[in-house]
């Protein structure tokens, strides 16, 4: 229990000391979660911005809504020089019970649902003007449905490549670099058993993978990404503890084959980056074509990918567990018997 | 020697790499206590052999027996009881000398403590919070000794500990070196340097091309030869014909520095270059087991 022990915190001082892989765990993902989310956070959540001259009761109404948003002019020609121009779509011009609405040809969608926003607007005021009750009835309410803020979608799936890229390349490296420095002999030449070496170094990454998860979802959280965690995230600690391991064993694999920790790198790169743009790292899968999708579906990350998106976000119980949890223990199980098989203790 | 007090026992092995026969049928024995050289040039076999008697590798035929044991397939029992030191100075990464000792003592079960101990036996204890990869080259090795030691093994296997240090560094080793035989420990070790296992071995073995073409002790080997005594002076005190026709010189010649003189009988030559005051840069250099690999081998010795 002491070698187990002391192996374990000897490797964690090898991991924490080494300011390269710790920027490869911590800062790159960290990176890809901060450009992205800043750069897709108001992605598809854009409001139409129009001019507008005047006031009342229309405008008001339109305000509250919050369809629409307003850049006030004082007169028409400076709010019709900006349509002109092109800055603005549209100009809204209230001159008492008067409503113009000047707009672009350019955007015919834009023109178009600013036209039918206002002109709704118009409508009602002039239904209750007339006092009767209308004769339909029209009530709308909000679905929550598959599709997800950038934030909502990147977090989970930046923290599966982040957590497979540091098991990956930290055992494939790890066993590269013992085995051409000879420290895998000298194991060998100890009374300590490979379980003990190797479940160590394991234990080593599972906890690193734990500090990823906390500190990426921490930062996404923050107010400016705005990542909302639903109610059963913890259950994304199981998943990271088999994904950890998966990955892990491929690692091993790739380790077995490659003779430098230059090849280790190299090959470790070739297998996680297609996997990661695959998986749904950097966008939602479900945007891609059919076939990709299905092509995507080989693959251990994508399946770890989903898992995190449904119980960090999607607000699904233990049973989205289920599926992807029994394809990374597959994955471990296949993938750390063929690594076990072509395991060489020198070169 | 019984074989029941004989550490290591070596009987007629075999290793072949294709080909190549890198181990060539060698037998041996390695007393309990006693300080075992193994030398020859680069691949001449010494580390397969090594290799073998640790039980890293298998031989391909022959019988090698550790403590009276078989090291080969991994023999749990026998590790504990066994140090190596590998010729690729194996540590794990970014940890500090102490931390290396502690993380191998840990593999053998030894406290943090004694194994931090080591570090006073190889003269690093001022070095103890320096990471590995800041030590220079000889501190580096001696650490690696000490992680060979942290256990307190009987046997002591290290593999050309000296190879690639500047003299003083070789030097500081050896006193490292003689302290663990002090120690009480067998000691098997191979180096190229040949005469630095004249100094620090009771016996040697000489090899080449896989075979073993003499194991003795080191005087015994050099006196075996029956190696002139070469006589050095310094050039002009004395003419080549001169020298030469002095009582007991066999031949003599010049090179633009010094006049040598080959002898059997170093006395009387001594004694008549004295009675003619020539002595000027006198040196007299015995036969070393350098020239007894060039009178095994015909050829000189390159490390």
């Amino acid at each position: 229990m002491t070698a187990f022990k002391t192996l374990s915190v000897a490797m964690l001082k090898g991991f924490v000391r080494d300011k390269v892989t710790l920027f490869f765990t911590f800062l790159f993902p960290l990176m890809f979660l901060v450009i992205f989310g800043l750069v897709l956070r108001d992605a598809g959540a854009d409001k139409t911005r129009i001019a507008l001259v005047g006031d009342g009761p229309i405008v008001s109404a339109l305000r509250d809504s919050g369809a629409l948003e307003f850049e006030s002019y004082n007169d028409v020609d400076a709010a019709v020089q900006k349509v002109k121009d092109g800055d603005l779509p549209a100009a809204l011009i209230i001159r008492g019970q008067q409503v113009d609405v000047r707009f672009a040809q350019s955007d015919q969608v834009q023109s178009a649902t600013v036209l039918g926003i206002i002109n709704g607007f118009v409508d009602r005021a002039n239904l209750a003007a007339t006092g009767q009750p209308p004769t339909f009835t029209f009530a709308a309410e909000k679905v929550e449905d598959a599709s997800l803020k950038p934030i909502q979608f990147l977090t989970p799936g930046i923290l599966s490549w982040g957590v497979a890229v540091s098991a990956v390349f930290g055992s494939a490296l790890t066993l590269v670099s013992w085995r051409r420095k000879q420290v895998l002999r000298r194991i060998r030449l100890a009374p300590i058993s490979t379980a003990s070496v190797l479940s160590s170094r394991i234990l080593v990454s599972t906890g690193v993978a734990l500090v990823q998860g906390a500190t990426f979802i921490g930062v996404a959280s923050l107010p400016v990404f705005g990542l909302q965690l639903s109610g059963q995230w913890w259950l994304a600690i199981p998943l990271l503890l088999l994904g950890t391991i998966a990955f892990f064993a491929l690692g091993m694999l790739v380790g077995a084959f490659a003779k430098t920790e230059e090849a280790a790198s190299a090959a470790a790169n070739i297998v996680v980056l297609p996997m990661a743009f695959l998986s749904g790292t950097f966008f939602p899968v479900d945007q891609a074509p059919a076939w990709l999708q299905t092509v995507s579906k080989i693959f251990p990350l994508r399946h770890m990918n989903d898992g995190m998106l449904d119980v960090l976000v999607r607000g699904k119980g233990i049973e989205a567990l289920v599926v992807p949890g029994a394809i990374l223990i597959g994955f471990s199980l296949v993938v750390g018997f063929v690594a076990s098989r072509v395991f060489k203790w020198e070169e | 020697m019984t074989e029941e007090r004989s550490a290591v026992v070596v009987r007629d092995v075999r290793k072949s790499y294709g080909d190549l026969k890198a181990v060539d049928g060698i037998s041996f024995t390695v007393a309990e206590g006693e300080f075992f050289g193994i030398l020859g040039p680069n691949g001449a076999g010494k580390t397969t052999t090594l290799e073998i008697v640790e039980g890293l590798r298998e031989p391909d035929s022959g019988e090698v027996r550790l403590l009276g044991e078989s090291p080969w397939p991994r023999n749990v029992k026998l590790l504990p009881r066994i140090g190596v030191q590998l010729q690729a100075t194996a540590f794990f990464d970014k940890l500090t000398a102490k931390e290396q000792l502690q993380t191998f003592g840990a593999l053998y079960g030894v406290s943090a403590g004694t194994a931090a101990d080591m570090l006073e036996l190889v003269g690093l204890a001022d070095k103890a919070n320096e990471q590995e990869s800041k030590l220079s080259g000889g501190q580096r090795q001696r650490l690696s000794i000490a992680c060979a030691l942290v256990h307190d093994p009987d046997i002591v296997f290290l593999d050309e500990p000296t190879a690639a240090l500047d003299p003083q560094a070789r030097r500081n080793l050896w006193d490292v070196l003689r302290a663990i035989k002090e120690r009480g420990k067998t000691i098997v070790y191979t180096t190229h340097y040949l005469d630095e296992a004249e100094i620090l071995c009771d016996r040697v073995a000489i090899m080449d091309t896989g075979k073993i073409l003499a194991l003795d002790r080191p005087a015994v080997l050099v006196r075996g030869l029956d190696a002139p005594t070469h006589v050095t002076l310094q050039k002009g005190v004395l003419s080549v014909v001169d020298a030469s026709e002095l009582d007991g010189v066999d031949e003599a010649h010049e090179d633009e520095v010094s006049l040598t003189l080959s002898t059997r009988r170093p006395a009387p030559v001594l004694s008549a270059l004295a009675e003619r005051g020539a002595l000027d840069g006198l040196q007299v250099r015995t036969a070393t087991l350098e020239d007894v690999f060039l009178n095994l081998t015909g050829r000189e010795y390159r490390a």
